[in-house]
């Protein structure tokens, strides 16, 4: 019964195959990050051998510019930003997650901002990465999160006439 | 009317012609959305002084059919069957990209036979896919014969599909933990023999193509993009590497095992077309190396799933002999399983570059959100910057070679 029903389990795997797993892909040195930015920096979240950083909005685009100047974290390529709708009820509501590359080291980092309804407003990573054009245009198309100063903050995957938000978790998936 | 009004000698006649009234105003036109050169549904909103591009407005959306927003109604295992819509040319990456995702958010070791079995086939799909995009991109140019070979070479890889999946566009093979199932026997000589001819269709496609003068000369120096700026734009896959950028997410972050492959990354530096095409065309050398390496690890018999409690099914004679692995299966069937609350972002490389899955699990037996970082999504928004300036008829070159999937932009 038991060996039908598998043997592997989280207690049972050797540390090398625990190792094999977490050695990609890699995650930036969180104590390098730890010390600064103490005002926007919220807390920083080690889970699944990912590190999550939770900003707050305050002095957002200056902690950003530092990962990406700083010598030892060097984050130049800003991999994807994705929003997460936390339900309509919920508040903060929308969790919106920059998830970045650095070519230099090889490391990985995810910054989070969480976002309330009413004041979903973010800086724009335009004159920092200009892949947020894009990414930042189907966040605000899809959860109706807006970016200041974002050059052409226009609906991209649906038509311009649209109304609505269709990843809100309000929105429903049929008979609309 | 006098007969001496129409009596005009030829050599003077532009010099009669009334000017043009446009020349000196821009032009707009919309090139798509049902345009052959556009591989899909895309409309380009073009601004034109005379056949120079002042102005390029990609217009997407014309293909969104909302996949992540379906996916969270899903069941974990089910949401396979929708990743590999999403680019069709690559779906066996893009079920690999999600199922990787979900096995490091459970924390399952999938078995080194199963890593093998996925490698091969990515490979090979990264092999048709390339292939599509080798006749399309020659033809869009203006060789229309290499269309043919590659799609009759392409046609050869997804009856290999067929053998080993049933499906030959959308296999939905791989699931959460390994494989769906194993191979059948008549897949691997029928592999091989593909394999082995392979290298000498290949040196066709280069003697084709790649020695043509007239496709060097509309494609060098062509949608130039420098490394900066390639970085910036976030492009990935062969086209940064196109542009002198050596990154390839299987050699930074290797995963399913492929840092036990040897292969190279082809990079050049020339940042234009051409320099996309000889990527191309030397990564799909790579990728038949590691077919041929692959297909022989998988000779070695082994475990296709990981041997866990909510991956792999019950034995249909065990069911059938305790009510508990009975009820298991039932319940696994119907219910599905729960995942660990949490959240991660699992990269691989696609036939054209970094796919990227944003999994976020709330404990259900459905994911809370699934973000794709689609590569065709990001190497698009880089078109205008790649074609301003140049005249129209590159703007078809270009988008010929960053390689667009149209299901990949809008999902």
């Amino acid at each position: 019964m038991s060996q039908n029903l598998g043997s592997q389990n989280l207690e049972s795997r050797t540390s090398e195959q625990i190792q094999s797993a977490a050695r990609y892909p890699r995650y930036a040195d969180a104590s390098l990050i730890r010390a600064k930015f103490t005002n926007t920096i919220e807390e920083i979240i080690e889970a699944s051998n990912e590190i999550t950083v939770i900003a707050k909005r305050e002095g957002f685009l200056d902690f950003m510019t530092w990962l990406r100047d700083e010598p030892a974290l060097r984050f130049d390529y800003l991999s994807d930003v994705s929003c997460v709708d936390l339900g309509e009820f919920a508040s903060p509501r929308f969790a919106i997650a920059y998830h970045l590359y650095s070519f230099a080291h090889n490391h990985r980092l995810r910054v989070k901002v969480f976002l309330e309804e009413e004041d979903a407003i973010l800086p724009t990573m335009w004159n920092l990465w200009k892949s947020s054009n894009w990414l930042e245009r189907e966040v605000y198309d899809m959860f109706g999160v807006t970016f200041d100063g974002h050059p052409n903050l226009l609906r991209i995957l649906t038509p311009a006439d649209y109304e609505g938000h269709p990843l809100r978790k309000d929105f429903p998936i049929k008979g609309y | 009317m006098q007969a001496k009004e129409i009596v005009i000698p030829t050599s003077s006649i532009s010099m009669l012609r009334k000017p043009d009234p446009l020349s000196d105003t821009l032009m707009t036109i919309s090139l798509g959305p049902q345009h052959p050169s556009t591989h899909g549904v895309l409309r380009l909103e073009l601004v034109l002084d005379g056949e120079t591009v002042v102005k390029a407005i990609p217009d997407i959306g014309y293909l969104h059919t909302g996949i992540e927003k379906t996916m969270e109604k899903e069941r974990w295992q089910q949401v396979v069957t929708i990743t590999c819509r999403a680019d069709y040319l690559n779906s066996m990456g893009n079920d690999l990209g999600y199922c990787l995702a979900v096995e490091k958010l459970m924390g399952v070791d999938v078995p080194k036979r199963a890593q093998d079995l996925r490698v091969l086939f990515t490979e090979l799909n990264r092999l048709s896919s390339h292939l599509v995009w080798f006749g399309t991109h020659a033809m869009d140019i203006g060789a229309m014969t290499a269309f043919f070979y590659a799609f009759t070479e392409r046609e050869r890889i997804l009856d290999l599909y067929e053998c080993a999946t049933g499906a030959r566009l959308h296999q939905s093979y791989f699931i959460i933990g390994g494989c769906r199932w194993d191979i059948p026997a008549t897949f691997v000589p029928l592999c091989e023999e593909f394999l082995r001819g392979f290298p000498k269709f290949l040196d066709e496609c280069k003697r084709l193509v790649t020695g043509n003068r007239i496709f060097q000369r509309r494609t060098q120096g062509v949608g130039v993009m420098k490394r900066d700026e390639a970085i910036s734009w976030g492009l990935s896959g062969p086209t940064i590497r196109g542009s002198g950028v050596n990154w390839d997410v299987r050699k930074a972050e290797p995963y399913s095992g492929y840092e036990t492959y040897d292969f190279k990354v082809p990079v050049y530096d020339t940042c234009d077309v051409w320099a996309r095409y000889m990527v191309r065309m030397d990564e799909m050398e790579e990728s038949w190396k590691m077919c041929v390496d692959a297909l022989k690890r998988v000779r070695e018999p082994g475990e296709f799933i990981a041997n866990h409690p909510k991956l792999k099914l019950p034995e249909r004679d065990l069911m059938k002999q305790h009510i508990d692995v009975m009820i298991h299966h039932f319940l696994l069937a119907s219910e599905g399983f729960t995942v660990p609350i949490g959240e991660v972002y699992q990269s691989i490389e696609s036939a054209r570059g970094e796919l990227g899955f944003h999994v976020v699990s709330d404990g259900a037996e459905r994911p809370y959100r699934v973000h794709m970082r689609t590569p065709s999504f990001v190497n698009l928004s880089a078109l205008p910057a790649m074609v301003e300036g140049s005249l129209i008829a590159d703007v078809v070159a270009v988008i010929g070679s960053i390689d667009i999937v149209l299901g990949d932009v809008d999902r």
